[in-house]
C-alpha cells in the first residue's frame, strides 16, 4: 500500500502530479484552487523530480504554456477555477485541434461572472459540451473524493497521452478544500528525453538530421484537409465512448427509484440514499465518473428498470440533459439543484425525491 | 541546347557562391512578391544552419502572414494562437533548457493581442529570442490598423489616416521592453537591402549565441514592408518605409549586453 496522508483535494492534485512524473505546472492564482500552486512552490518539485512550476501572468498565458510544453511532448498540468477556465477556452480548443496531451483541473465555483468562491457544478456544459470553438471534446473526469482527486491526475495523464487529447478533471471548491485521508501512489520517475521522444514521435522538440521536421498546429486552410482533421477527432471521441466510460452504481440492483449525481453531489446523495433506505424507500445511486464519455448505456440500463429518476446537481440542470438523452422518455426524470455556491443537504435531496418523484 | 550548356558548364560546385540553405523547405512561399517576411525567414534559417543547432532548435510561428512559417522552415515548430507565442516559448525553454527557442511574430500578434505575454516573457527574462516583424499593419487580415501604424497612416480600419486622438499612438513596444531588466539584447533592423540583410543576420546570430549564455531575452525587431497592405509596389513600399517608418522606428541597437544604448548622431544615421 502507498503512503497514507491527510490532505486537501487541491494538495492531493499537486502531490499526484509530482508523483505521476509531470514535467511542468503552469497556473494563475484563483480561489478555491490556489493551494495547488502553493503546495507545488512549497514542495519544490524542481528539486525533487526536476518538474518545472511557474506562476503565469494570466490563465490565457498558462494554457498556452501548456500548449507549448505539450507540443514538445512534455507532461503538463494546469489548475484553475471557473472564471480562469473561461479564459482558457481558446487554448483548450487549440490543444484539442492540435491533438496535444494536457491535464486541466477545474475546481468549479459558482457563476456566472465573478460569481462566488463557493463550490458549484455549473461548468458541466462548458467542460462536457465544448466551451471553446469548434467540434471538439475533452475526456472529463469527475472525482468525488480527495482520493479520486489524486488518482484521477494519474489516470488523466495516461489518457491524455493515449489519445493525444486534453483531459479535464471537473471538481469543485468543496472537494478542492476538504481534507480526507488519501493513499498516495508510488513515485513514477519523469521520462527521460529518449523515452519522451519514443513516446511522442510527433512532438516538436528539435529535429535530428535523420528525420523530417515536426509541425504542431491546429491549422489546415484546405477545407478537405480540415474535414479530415475533424473526422479523425470524431473517430477518437467514438473510441473513447467505447473504451473509457467510468461510473459507479450504489444499491441499484433492487432500486425502485434512482438518483443520478456526479462529484460532490454524489457524496451528498449517498447520505440521502442511506436516509431513504432507513425509511424503507428503495433508492439506488448512479454516479458517472467520466462525464465525457458519458455512461449513456449504463445509466439507461439502470434507469429503465426504475419508476423515477432524480438528477441532483449543484447547477440549474445540466447533466440532466444527458441523462434524458440516454434513458429516453419512458421514465419520469426530474432535476433538483442548488446554485451559486449552495450545497444541498441530504434531507433536502430526500425531500425532493419524495415530492418530485415518489409523490409527484 | 544553350540551357544544357549553361547547366553543365557553369553550375559546378566550385562555381557556386551562394545557395538556398537546406533549412528552407522547397515549398513556395505564401508571401506577396516583394514582402520582407521571406528574407527574414531565410536569414533566420541561415543562422541556425551555420550554428549547426537544428537538432536543438524549436521555433514558434504566430498568427499573421507568417502563420505558415513552419511550412517553410525545415525545423521543428509549433503554431501558436494569436499573440501567445511567448507563453509557448516560456514553457518550452524552461522544460528544454539546453535548446534554442525562438518566436517569430508580427506587430499585431506581439504588440496588440499578445502584449501581456510579450511583456511578461520579457520581464521574466526568459532565455529565448523574439523575432518581431514590424510592418505597421495587419497584413494577413487585409491591411487593418496595427498598434504600430504610424500617425496619419491609412489602413482599412483607419481609411482617413490614423487619428492619434481617437485611435491611440503607435506603440514602440521594443523600446518599452528594452527597459526591463530581464531583457538583455534589443536591436532594430531591416531586410530590404543587402546591407541591411547582412546586419540583420549578424543580429540574429548574436541573439542565438546569447541563448547559450543564459543571459536573458533577446529581441530582434525587423522593420519590414507590407506592399500589399500599404497598397504600393514593392519598390515604392521600400522607399516609403525608409522615408516614413525609419524616422519613427529608428534602426540600430537599443540594448546591448543588458545596457541601454545611448543614441548618438552617427548611430542614428542609418
Ligand atoms: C483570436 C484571434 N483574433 C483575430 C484573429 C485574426 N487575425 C489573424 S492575423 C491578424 C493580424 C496579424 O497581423 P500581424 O501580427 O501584424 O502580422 P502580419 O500579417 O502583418 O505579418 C488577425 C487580427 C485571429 N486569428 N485570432
Ligand atoms: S500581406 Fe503584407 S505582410 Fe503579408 S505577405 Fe503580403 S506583403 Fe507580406
Ligand atoms: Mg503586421
Amino acid at each position: 500500500m502507498g503512503e497514507l496522508r491527510l490532505m486537501k483535494g487541491n494538495e492531493a492534485v499537486a502531490e499526484a502530479a509530482i508523483r505521476a512524473g509531470c514535467d511542468g505546472y503552469f497556473g494563475y492564482p484563483i480561489t478555491p484552487q490556489s493551494e495547488v500552486m502553493e503546495y507545488l512552490m512549497a514542495e519544490r518539485p524542481f528539486e525533487r523530480t526536476g518538474m518545472v512550476v511557474l506562476q503565469a501572468e494570466s490563465e490565457v498565458a498558462a494554457i498556452n504554456m501548456l500548449y507549448g510544453g505539450a507540443g514538445t511532448g512534455k507532461m503538463v498540468l494546469t489548475s484553475s477555477s471557473s472564471p480562469g477556465i473561461s479564459l482558457m477556452q481558446e487554448g483548450l480548443s487549440y490543444l484539442a485541434g492540435a491533438e496535444l496531451p494536457a491535464v486541466i483541473v477545474n475546481i468549479v465555483r459558482g457563476g456566472p461572472g465573478l460569481g462566488t468562491i463557493q463550490p458549484s457544478q455549473a461548468d458541466y456544459f462548458q467542460a462536457v459540451k465544448g466551451g471553446g470553438h469548434g467540434d471538439y471534446r475533452m475526456l472529463v473526469l469527475a472525482p468525488a473524493s480527495v482520493q479520486e482527486m489524486c488518482d484521477h491526475v494519474k489516470l488523466a495523464f495516461d489518457k491524455a497521452f493515449e489519445y493525444r487529447t486534453p483531459v479535464m478533471i471537473l471538481s469543485d471548491g468543496a472537494i478542492g478544500q476538504m481534507m480526507e485521508k488519501v493513499v498516495l501512489f508510488d513515485h513514477i520517475p519523469r521520462r527521460t528525453d529518449e523515452e519522451l521522444i519514443k513516446q511522442c514521435p510527433w512532438a516538436s522538440n528539435g529535429r535530428p538530421k535523420t528525420r523530417n521536421h515536426n509541425i504542431v498546429t491546429s491549422l489546415d486552410l484546405d477545407p478537405a484537409g480540415q474535414e479530415r482533421v475533424n473526422l479523425k477527432l470524431q473517430a477518437k471521441y467514438r473510441e473513447m465512448e467505447k473504451k473509457e466510460v467510468l461510473f459507479e452504481e450504489v444499491q441499484c440492483e433492487d432500486a425502485e427509484y434512482l438518483i443520478v449525481a456526479f462529484g460532490l453531489s454524489a457524496r451528498i446523495c449517498q447520505k440521502a440514499l442511506d436516509l431513504a433506505r432507513a425509511k424503507g424507500i428503495k433508492v439506488g445511486l448512479f454516479r458517472p465518473i467520466t462525464l465525457f464519455p458519458f455512461p449513456a448505456t449504463q445509466v439507461s440500463n439502470v434507469g429503465n428498470r426504475v419508476k423515477g429518476i432524480l438528477v441532483v446537481e449543484m447547477n440549474a440542470g445540466q447533466m440532466i440533459e444527458d441523462v434524458k438523452l440516454s434513458v429516453g422518455c419512458k421514465v419520469k426524470i426530474e432535476h433538483y439543484g442548488r446554485f451559486g455556491g449552495i450545497i444541498p443537504s441530504p434531507d433536502e435531496v430526500l425531500n425532493a425525491l419524495e415530492q418530485q418523484i415518489i409523490g409527484g | 541546347m544553350e540551357d544544357q550548356f549553361i547547366k553543365t558548364d557553369i553550375l559546378k560546385p566550385e562555381n557556386i557562391v551562394y545557395k538556398k540553405t537546406s533549412l528552407m523547405t522547397d515549398k513556395p512561399l505564401s508571401y506577396c512578391p516583394g514582402c520582407g517576411h521571406g528574407t527574414a525567414h531565410r536569414m533566420l534559417m541561415e543562422v541556425i544552419d551555420e550554428m549547426d543547432i537544428v537538432d536543438k532548435t524549436i521555433g514558434i510561428s504566430p498568427v499573421g502572414c507568417s502563420v505558415l512559417a513552419y511550412d517553410f522552415m525545415a525545423i521543428d515548430m509549433l503554431g501558436a494562437a494569436h499573440g501567445r507565442a511567448p507563453a509557448l516559448a516560456t514553457a518550452i525553454k524552461r522544460m528544454w533548457p539546453g535548446h534554442f527557442v525562438f518566436t517569430y511574430q508580427g506587430d499585431g500578434d506581439l504588440a496588440a493581442i499578445g502584449t501581456a505575454e510579450t511583456i511578461h516573457a520579457c520581464n521574466r527574462g526568459e532565455n529565448i529570442t523574439i523575432i518581431f516583424i514590424n510592418n505597421g499593419i495587419y497584413g494577413m487580415t487585409g491591411g487593418q490598423m496595427a498598434p504600430t501604424t504610424l500617425p496619419g497612416m491609412r489602413s482599412s480600419t483607419s481609411p482617413y489616416g490614423r487619428d492619434v486622438t481617437t485611435m491611440g499612438h503607435p506603440l514602440k513596444i521594443t523600446e518599452l521592453v528594452a527597459q526591463l531588466p530581464g531583457v538583455y539584447y534589443v536591436t532594430r533592423q531591416a531586410v530590404h537591402t543587402p546591407n541591411h540583410v547582412r546586419k540583420t543576420k549578424k543580429a540574429l546570430r548574436k541573439a542565438f549565441e546569447l541563448q547559450k549564455e543564459n543571459k536573458g531575452l533577446s529581441l530582434v525587431e525587423i522593420v519590414s514592408n507590407c506592399n500589399s497592405g500599404w497598397k504600393m509596389t514593392p519598390v515604392n513600399s521600400n522607399k516609403w518605409m525608409e522615408d516614413n517608418m525609419f524616422p519613427f522606428y529608428q534602426l540600430g541597437d537599443i540594448k546591448v549586453d543588458g545596457k541601454l544604448v545611448v543614441k548618438t548622431e552617427t548611430s542614428e544615421k542609418e
